[in-house]
C-alpha cells in the first residue's frame, strides 16, 4: 500500500523537477541506448557471420596450388597451378572425404540479348556443389559426363541470373561467356555474402574442362588452382587433413624435408575463428557501452545525494508525521529507480530507432533481440538500486530533530 | 504503581545531554511529572530553558539521556524506532511553530501524509483528510499549496494534519509563533475545542501569557528543570 503511494510520491518529486529529472536520466538514456546500439550492431555482424558460415559449407579444406612461405600463404598468381585434376580424384578417394572438386576460378564478361555483366566463372566439377551444399533454384547442375566432354553448359548464381534475365526463365538460353557460346541449365539457389563481404551469388560455374578449353588461356589444361573438399564429419577432419597432405606428397613426390608445393587450410576452423573474433568485438562494444550505463548510474547517484541534503527538512516532516525509515529509504530508493528506469524506457526506444538509422542509412546489419533489451532493463534496474541505495540509506539514517532543524 | 493507569504521560528524572564543542550541555536536568488524559497544558519559559527539547522527548522524536517515559504505560526507551514512527504516526500529533508544511503538495496531499503512512489506500485517505480539513474550517482550500495559504490557515492545514490520525496527544511547540494575535486567538480557540469536546491531550510551548492562559495547567522551565507546576483557573471560553 505505502510502496504504491510511494510511487506517486516519486512521480511528484519528480516532475516538479522536471529539467533536472531530465538532466539526471540523460546519462541512463545515452547509456542504455549505447548499449543496445551496440549490441545490435555487434549482434547483426555476428548473424551475418553465422549466415555466411552456413553459407560456405560444413567440414570444408581448400587445398592451394603454392608453396607455403614462412609468414603464410603465397600464391604467385602467374604460376601454373600444381594440383591436377588427378590430385582432386584422389582425395575424394580418401575415406574421410565426402566429395572433393578441383576449381579454376577466373572472371569473365557473360553477353545475353545485348546485355552484359561481368563476373566470376568458375570452372569445377558437379562435386562442386556438394562440397559447399549448394542446392538448385531452378534446372540442374552439369554433370561428370558433362565435365569428360567439355560440354559447353553453364549454371548461374541469382545476381547473374537477375541482371541477365531479369523475369524471363534462364533455363534453355544462350549466354556468351568471352564470346563462347554456353547453355544455362541450371540457377543456383542464393547464398548471400560471404565471409569475406562478397556476394556469392555473382557467378557462372562451368564444367572445368570447357572454362579451361573455351574460356581460360590453355595452359592451365587439367591443372586446377585449387581443390575444395568435404570431410565426412567434424570429427574427422583431423584425420582427413593428415591423409590429404600425406597423398598429396605421395603424388607430387615431395621428400622428408622438402618444401609443399600445396597449401591445405581447414576453412571451418578459420571460419570459428572469425566467428569469434566476431563475437569477442561485439561484446567489447557492449562493454564499452555499459561503462557509459554505469557513469549514468553515477549520474543518478550524484543527484539523489543532492536532493537528500537539499530534502533533509521534508525527511524530517516525513519522520515527525510518522513515517519508518523503511519508508523513506523506499521513498527514496522508488526515486532512483523511476528515474534509472525512464531513463532506461527512452534510451531503449533512441538506441532501436539509432539501430534502424544505421541499417537504414549505413547499410550495416544490426538485430535488436529480445535478450539485448531485457538485459538494458535488467541492468538499468539494478543500477537504479545500487546508485540509489546509498543515498537513500543516508535519507534513512537520518535523526528527525536534526532533519527537522535543517533549513 | 496504581497512578499509571490514570496517567497518559510519566516522566522520571528525565535528563538530556547534547554534545558541544565545550563538553556535554546538560539541556534538562531531570525534569519528573505526569500528565492526565484530556489535560491542557502550556509549557512556559525563558528562552534556551529547554522547552523543545522536552516536547522532542515527549513526542517521541528523540530519546532522553537518562531517565524514564512512559507513555500510556508504555515505557518508550524500549521501542525501536519503527515503533516509535508508529506512535508518532497514530498516538502522537505535531504543530510547529514554523507550519513545517511541505511546500510542493497541496494542502489536502499535505493532511493524508500522516495517513498514507497508516497505510491507508489512496481514496480513504483523500476522504479522511478532506473531512480533517473541513473540521479546520478549511474545506474550501484543499487544492492550495502552502504558499497560496496565510499563516494562520498554514498553521490550520498543520493543526489538521496532526489531527488527521486521530491522535490522543497533540505537542504544539509555539504554534502561534508566527501568527499574529487575531489569528493566534483563533488558532487556541480551536484547540481549546479540541481540548473540552473531544478530550484531545494539549501540551503546548509559549512564551505568551494571554496563550497559556487558555490551558489548564502551567508547567514553568529553567535552565532545564521545572521550576513551577500550577493549575489555571478556567477562563470563560
Ligand atoms: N542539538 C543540540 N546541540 C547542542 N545544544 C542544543 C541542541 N539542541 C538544543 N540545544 C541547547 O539546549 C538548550 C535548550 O534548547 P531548547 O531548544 O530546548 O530551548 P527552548 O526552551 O525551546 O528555547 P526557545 O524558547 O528559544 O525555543 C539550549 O541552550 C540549546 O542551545
Ligand atoms: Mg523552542
Amino acid at each position: 500500500m505505502i510502496i504504491a503511494s510511494l510511487f506517486e510520491t516519486a512521480w511528484h518529486a519528480l516532475t516538479t523537477h522536471r529539467m533536472r529529472s531530465f538532466l539526471t536520466m540523460l546519462g541512463m538514456m545515452i547509456g542504455v541506448a549505447a548499449v543496445i546500439l551496440m549490441l545490435a550492431i555487434g549482434q547483426g555482424a555476428q548473424a551475418m557471420v553465422r549466415s555466411a558460415i552456413e553459407s560456405m559449407g560444413s567440414n570444408l579444406f581448400i587445398v592451394m596450388s603454392g608453396a607455403t612461405t614462412t609468414g603464410g600463404a603465397r600464391v604467385a598468381m602467374g604460376s601454373a597451378p600444381t594440383l591436377t585434376f588427378a590430385d582432386a580424384d584422389a582425395i575424394r578417394d580418401l575415406p574421410d572425404i565426402v566429395a572433393a572438386a578441383p576449381v579454376s576460378p577466373g572472371s569473365a564478361q557473360l553477353i545475353y540479348a545485348g546485355l552484359n555483366w561481368s563476373t566470376s566463372v568458375f570452372g569445377s566439377t558437379p562435386d562442386y556443389a556438394i562440397v559447399r551444399d549448394w542446392p538448385m533454384a531452378s534446372g540442374g547442375f552439369f554433370s561428370e559426363a558433362d565435365v569428360r566432354s567439355g560440354a559447353r553448359v553453364a549454371v548461374i548464381g541469382q545476381v547473374v541470373a537477375r541482371e541477365l534475365f531479369g523475369d524471363e526463365d534462364p533455363i534453355g538460353k544462350i549466354i556468351r561467356i568471352r564470346q563462347a557460346p554456353f547453355e544455362v541449365i541450371g540457377v543456383l539457389a542464393a547464398k548471400g555474402q560471404s565471409l569475406d563481404g562478397r556476394d556469392q551469388d555473382d557467378l557462372v560455374i562451368v564444367p572445368i574442362s570447357s572454362a579451361q578449353q573455351k574460356i581460360f588461356s590453355s595452359s592451365l589444361r587439367n591443372r586446377a588452382r585449387f581443390i575444395m573438399a568435404q570431410a565426412t564429419s567434424e570429427k574427422t577432419m583431423d584425420a582427413a587433413e593428415s591423409a590429404i597432405n600425406e597423398v598429396l606428397r605421395n603424388r607430387h613426390r615431395i621428400g622428408v624435408g622438402q618444401e609443399d608445393d600445396f597449401i591445405v587450410r581447414n576453412l571451418t576452423a578459420i571460419a570459428e575463428t572469425a566467428a569469434s573474433t566476431t563475437r569477442v568485438m561485439s561484446l567489447l562494444l557492449g562493454a564499452i557501452a555499459a561503462i557509459s550505463l554505469v557513469v549514468g548510474g553515477i549520474g543518478i547517484m550524484n543527484i539523489m545525494l543532492v536532493s537528500v541534503t537539499e530534502r533533509t527538512r521534508e525527511i524530517g516532516i516525513r519522520m515527525a508525521i510518522g513515517a519508518r525509515r523503511r519508508d523513506v529509504l523506499w521513498q527514496f530508493l522508488i526515486e532512483a529507480l523511476t528515474l534509472s528506469l525512464i531513463g532506461c524506457a527512452i534510451g531503449l526506444a533512441l538506441g532501436i530507432g539509432g539501430a534502424w538509422l544505421v541499417e537504414r542509412f549505413a547499410g550495416l546489419p544490426v538485430a535488436v533481440t529480445p535478450a539485448s533489451v531485457l538485459m538494458a532493463v535488467g541492468v538499468s534496474f539494478l543500477i537504479g538500486v545500487f546508485f540509489g541505495f546509498y543515498p537513500a540509506r543516508r535519507a534513512a539514517g537520518l535523526d528527525p530533530i536534526e532533519a527537522l532543524r535543517a533549513q | 504503581m496504581a497512578e499509571f493507569g490514570q496517567l497518559l504521560i510519566e516522566v522520571l528524572g528525565i535528563e538530556k545531554d547534547y554534545p558541544t564543542g565545550a563538553g556535554v550541555f546538560q539541556a534538562l536536568r531531570g525534569v519528573s511529572l505526569g500528565i492526565a488524559a484530556g489535560e491542557f497544558v502550556a509549557i512556559m519559559g525563558a528562552s534556551g530553558s529547554g522547552k523543545s527539547t522536552f516536547m522532542n522527548l515527549l513526542g517521541c522524536l528523540d530519546r532522553p539521556t537518562r531517565g524514564s517515559y512512559h507513555l500510556h504505560g508504555q515505557d518508550v526507551s524500549r521501542l525501536s524506532s519503527d515503533q516509535l514512527a508508529a506512535l508518532r504516526n497514530r498516538e502522537i500529533g505535531f504543530v510547529f511553530q514554523g507550519f513545517n508544511l511541505l511546500p510542493k503538495l497541496t494542502a489536502l496531499d499535505n493532511v493524508a501524509l500522516p495517513l498514507m503512512y497508516a497505510g491507508m489506500g489512496r481514496q480513504a485517505r483523500r476522504q479522511q483528510a478532506q473531512a480533517t480539513l473541513n473540521r479546520v474550517g478549511l474545506g474550501d482550500r484543499s487544492h492550495h499549496t502552502p504558499l497560496q495559504l496565510s499563516g494562520g490557515q498554514q498553521q490550520r492545514v498543520a493543526i489538521a494534519r496532526a489531527l488527521a490520525t486521530r491522535p490522543r496527544i497533540i505537542f504544539a511547540d509555539e504554534p502561534t509563533g508566527n501568527l499574529d494575535s487575531e489569528t493566534s486567538r483563533q488558532v487556541m480557540g480551536f484547540f481549546s475545542q479540541l481540548n473540552h469536546e473531544e478530550g484531545i491531550t494539549l501540551v503546548l510551548v509559549t512564551h505568551e501569557a494571554d496563550i497559556a492562559a487558555y490551558a489548564r495547567r502551567r508547567i514553568r522551565f529553567q535552565d532545564g528543570r521545572v521550576v513551577e507546576d500550577v493549575a489555571i483557573e478556567a477562563v470563560a471560553a
